[in-house]
């Protein structure tokens, strides 16, 4: 059975259907890509996922659990984790007090939690600015904590939004690098990108979503030559 | 905390044991007593207005709250050592069953929901007879250790010290404990806290009821060190504002701020009263007002970081 398995999910927001009769499945050690133009409902399909929304008709399970009607906090504590597209640090906090609010969640205590996030702060590159606040971090860096922050909870499946965007070359590669890493020590990925790179050299497979319904799906040769994706990225081509 | 900070405090805490053998004059006695109460009371109110990050104007309840529970309880014969906790109990359940609804509000709305608390509960105690209704509530004047009324001040003091001690150390505790960072991570962000396994309304509502439940403690202590309790004067918004006032220019968030605070804002408002109050100028209210002005000024983030700047220049 797959590890995250979304059936006929629907999420309207009044005339607006943001996700229609989305159905897909993710198996355990998958990285899964959703593709798609600006406003396709690739973060609303997100939302509802780690609950933050609820999908107006449809289902969620993650590991058999259903996960429509459970808390934000009741899906993370199942080991389904979610990054945001803008980091979301808590800003007053310092780098590794942000990851220890992540590793309070499977640690027994605030001493383990602090070992934990020293850690994780070392994988993800951000070993030594652990004492700095997280608001004084680069952009680059609030990504790296966002990401810190939700490995430190010992994830099974991460959603991840969008977590290249405004990084320059070098930073993507090295995120790619990373995300291979944390994928090794068998998380489930599923990633929301724009940056086709990132997408091309990850991702087992592809769903493509346009107007809140999946249009194509298939590993990322097959995707890149479907012409329903095609259309939806470049538009028709004009008969004379 | 660093090392400097760890002297600077038990020296505090030493003079502060040695003050009542050394200086005899009751009016001294009683200034440090009033800042030891608002120091503990702004350090409460932090727990929930600093580490939460929702401003409460309604604290004076749960002060309140304990006060006449105190009260109450001793006119049946019940002594302050069972009244004071019971008081604190009493204050912790109010807070709880007004934390379900309001708590989900975030910023000014929360606070107008506080605001709207203490003047409903005016009301109901001016209107409540049994209680003393209007007039309020005495405590008999005695001289009984059990009952905890004293004839002298000197035992009050005592009794300030060690419930000042156990507020430091039970806030020192909580915000070094998982509760404090999921209270910072809920202040700075409450979905991604949520995204992260913080379950937030149970640590919202902990935050909110243990504030309550050490504000009300101290209200049962100034009841029997005052005598007296009545609506007007326990149920008060500008005691909930002194008490806010406090944590906010010593520091809000943090554990030493409110103490600092208090230690200066109190000493300042009895001797400007007592050097001024009477002149009829209202001068010593002016002088108050400029100290506030004057720290919010220079010291935006609160006098804790006085200590932080010095330590930042000096390195």
């Amino acid at each position: 059975m797959a590890l995250l398995d979304v059936r006929q999910l629907t999420r309207r927001f009044g005339g607006v259907v943001a996700n229609r009769d989305v159905t897909f499945g993710v198996d355990a050690g998958e990285i899964v890509a959703i593709i798609g133009p600006n406003g396709a409902g690739k973060t609303t399909l997100f939302n509802c996922l780690a609950g933050h929304d609820a999908p107006t008709s449809g289902s969620v399970r993650f590991d058999g659990a259903e996960l429509v009607g459970r808390t934000p906090e009741a899906i993370a504590t199942l080991g389904l984790m979610r990054t945001f597209q803008v980091p979301r640090s808590f800003a007053a906090m310092t780098v590794q007090e942000n990851v220890m609010v992540g590793a309070l969640l499977r640690q027994p205590g605030v001493a383990a939690a602090a070992r934990e996030a020293r850690r994780v702060l070392e994988a993800v590159g951000l070993g030594d600015r652990g004492m700095a606040r997280a608001g004084a971090l680069s952009v680059a860096g609030q990504k790296r904590l966002e990401l810190a922050r939700v490995l430190a909870t010992s994830p099974r499946l991460l959603l991840l939004d969008e977590v290249a965007g405004g990084l320059n070359p070098t930073e993507t590669l090295e995120l790619v690098e990373m995300l291979r890493g944390i994928h090794a020590r068998g998380v489930t990925l599923v990633i929301v990108e724009h940056v086709l790179e990132v997408v091309m050299r990850l991702a087992h497979r592809i769903l493509v979503l346009d107007f809140g319904q999946l249009i194509a799906s298939g590993t990322p040769e097959e995707v890149v030559r479907h012409p329903a994706v095609i259309e939806a990225y470049l538009g028709r081509k004009r008969r004379a | 905390m660093s090392r400097t900070g760890a002297a600077v405090l038990a020296l505090a805490v030493v003079l502060l044991a040695a003050f009542p053998l050394v200086v005899g004059d009751p009016f001294y006695q009683q200034v440090v007593v009033m800042m030891l109460m608002y120091g503990a009371l702004g350090a409460a109110w932090n727990l929930v207005g600093g580490f939460l990050g929702r401003v409460s104007f309604g604290h004076a309840v749960f002060l309140g709250l304990g006060a006449y529970t105190t009260l109450l309880l001793l006119r049946t014969h019940v002594t302050p050592w069972l009244g004071i906790p019971v008081g604190g109990l009493v204050a912790a359940a109010i807070a709880f069953v007004v934390g379900r609804p309001t708590l989900r509000l975030s910023g000014h709305y929360f606070a107008m929901a506080t605001l709207a608390l203490l003047a409903v509960t005016h009301v109901l105690v001016v209107n409540w007879s049994w209680a003393g209704g209007a007039v309020g509530l005495e405590a008999p004047i005695a001289n009984n250790a059990w009952l905890l009324l004293f004839r002298s001040r000197a035992p009050y003091y005592w009794i300030a010290f060690v419930l000042a001690l156990f507020t430091l150390c039970a806030t020192f505790a909580l915000a070094r404990a998982k509760a404090g960072y999921y209270w910072r991570a809920i202040n700075g962000d409450e979905a991604a806290a949520r995204s992260l396994g913080v379950p937030a309304d149970r640590y919202k509502m902990l935050a909110f009821a243990l504030s309550a439940a050490l504000t009300g403690v101290w209200g049962g202590f100034y009841s029997i060190y005052i005598g007296f309790i009545d609506p007007d004067s326990a149920f008060n918004l500008t005691l909930s504002i002194q008490i806010v006032l406090v944590a906010i220019l010593g520091g809000v968030g943090t554990i030493i701020g409110p103490w600092l605070g208090a230690a200066l804002l109190i000493p300042l408002a009895e001797g400007t009263r007592i050097a001024m109050g009477g002149s009829g100028s209202g001068l010593d209210l002016l002088l108050y007002g400029l100290a506030i002005i004057l720290v919010s000024l220079f010291l935006p983030s609160g006098l804790v970081t006085l200590r932080l700047r010095r330590g930042a220049a000096r390195r």
